[in-house]
């Protein structure tokens, strides 16, 4: 932690970056994200099983990317980042959105972290997506910080099995996720938390036609989310912040997870891998199956 | 009885919407009709420029409206009017085909083809055949009653006022 606050004063007093994005400590078990300009203020980062957040959606910010413009041109943006994140900005850098010359990554080497605020750090308190991960650390990253740790074994239960969900009737399959539907109540946390939701104008909030009622109306909250599935399929690098944010603990990643297995299936597709690689939905091969058409 | 002569015996006539590109589907389309040949009349055709210029929201669209089926149908593979629309299409479906699976949608509620313009035989074939599985399924009520039913706690009168105002908005708004 100290190796990398000293990294970041430094960073900021050579004017190589013009901003810090990193964790805050708050409380006991919570941190929050925190943009950093003044070197003193470097003392305040930290690194732990609380850093929670996607730092990665901050870099699309208008006035992230303002903080970076000078006269002299664009400088760098220095952002903390999980191997899990830098799979958001791997995906961001092949859809062009932000370059990576542009951007210091410091990352931590990952030991898993809490499903949520206020837990204590253990097998039963380990975030889903932490269960099965193999990137505790990343080579992609300009700076790793922190030792590498095991990431204690999973001994909680998961509210909801997706193979169990897979092998339902399609009748019960429509029930359960229309009763998963029918909480939200269209706050559109899982798109402003997205890192890969950086639409300027979302299809939602055009209204001439309307093709996605606002009211969170049970037809309107199922075309919203099989929508927002959608448009993250083949994209979506598996956060999981969407669920996190969610206020009305919505399943959101079931859909989010069920898509990356088909894309993975399908076309051997897996986002966040390579910036080499073009997108998936922006590309096409002549030799895609044929199966599904008459 | 099976579920076929059940839903029929009711009356019942699936609706099925069918978006079909201008250059290939929708001329095999009239050759059909020239041809005089026959086939159900449950196909309500839109004729869109593109198979790749299908947005799934249509789909969603027509089943919001009542749909019981929709149809997407382009040109061939390597004969698309625009060079790659259909490949574009092609990766697009497969995905939201999976996506709408996994949400709990029959499989046979949407279908995709490809029909060239010379093909008047096939759209008739494709036609039958979709109506057909779409008789054996019935109608779309998991969607219908989405239409219908407010889940929070409304009063009932509160209810009816404002399905009646999203009727109303509807028609002007379109």
């Amino acid at each position: 932690m100290d190796e990398l606050r000293r990294f970041a004063r430094e960073l900021l007093l050579k004017k190589e970056v013009a901003a810090v994005i990193g964790y805050e400590q708050v409380g006991e078990a919570r941190t929050r994200p925190v943009v950093i300009t003044d070197p003193d203020e470097c003392r305040r980062l930290v690194l732990n099983e609380y850093c929670l957040n996607n730092l990665v959606v901050y870099l699309n910010r208008a006035r992230i990317k303002a903080l970076a413009r000078s006269k002299e041109g664009i400088r760098k943006l220095a952002v903390v980042a999980k191997p899990c994140d830098i799979r958001s900005i791997v995906a961001l850098i092949q859809e062009n959105q932000i370059r990576r010359e542009n951007l210091m990554i410091l990352s931590m080497n990952c030991h898993g972290v809490v499903r949520d605020f206020g837990c204590e750090f253990n097998g039963d308190n380990l975030a889903a997506k932490c269960i099965s991960c193999n990137t505790q650390s990343s080579t992609y990253a300009d700076k790793s910080f922190g030792e590498v740790r095991e990431i204690p074994k999973f001994t909680g239960k998961l509210e909801y099995d997706l193979s169990e969900i897979e092998q339902l009737p399609p009748s019960k399959r429509m029930e359960f996720f229309r009763e998963q539907f029918d909480k939200c109540i269209k706050c559109y946390a899982c798109r402003a938390v997205c890192p890969l939701c950086y639409c300027q104008r979302c299809i939602t909030d055009k209204t001439i036609p309307r093709w996605i009622e606002s009211s969170s109306h049970s037809r309107g909250n199922f075309a919203w989310n099989i929508v927002r599935a959608l448009h993250l399929s083949g994209r979506c690098t598996g956060c999981g912040e969407c669920e996190r944010a969610c206020p009305m603990d919505i399943p959101l990643s079931l859909l989010n997870r069920k898509m990356a297995m088909k894309s993975k299936e399908l076309f051997g597709y897996e986002s966040g891998k390579s910036t080499d690689n073009p997108t998936l939905v922006g590309s096409y091969d002549q030799k895609d199956s044929d199966e599904l058409f008459m | 009885m099976d579920n076929k002569e059940k839903h029929i015996e009711n009356g019942w006539e699936p609706k099925i919407v069918a978006f079909v590109c201008n250059w290939c589907t929708y001329a095999g389309a009239d050759l059909a009709g020239t041809s005089r040949l026959k086939y159900p009349a449950n196909m309500k055709i839109i004729r869109v420029m593109c198979s790749g210029a299908v947005d799934p929201v249509f789909i969603l669209k027509a089943f919001e409206r009542g749909a019981d089926g929709v149809l997407v149908s382009g040109c061939h593979p390597n004969d698309c009017h625009y060079n790659a629309g259909n490949f574009h299409a092609r990766r697009r479906w497969d995905l939201f085909h999976a996506l709408l699976d996994f949400a709990g949608i029959e499989k046979e509620r949407l279908q995709f083809s490809w029909i060239s313009a010379s093909e008047g035989k096939k759209f008739a074939d494709v036609v039958t055949k979709i109506t057909n599985d779409i008789k054996m399924i019935g109608p779309f009520k998991g969607y219908q009653e989405m239409n219908r039913q407010f889940t929070t706690e409304f009063p009932e009168q509160e209810k009816e006022k404002l399905v009646q105002q999203c009727t109303e908005a509807e028609a002007v708004n379109g």
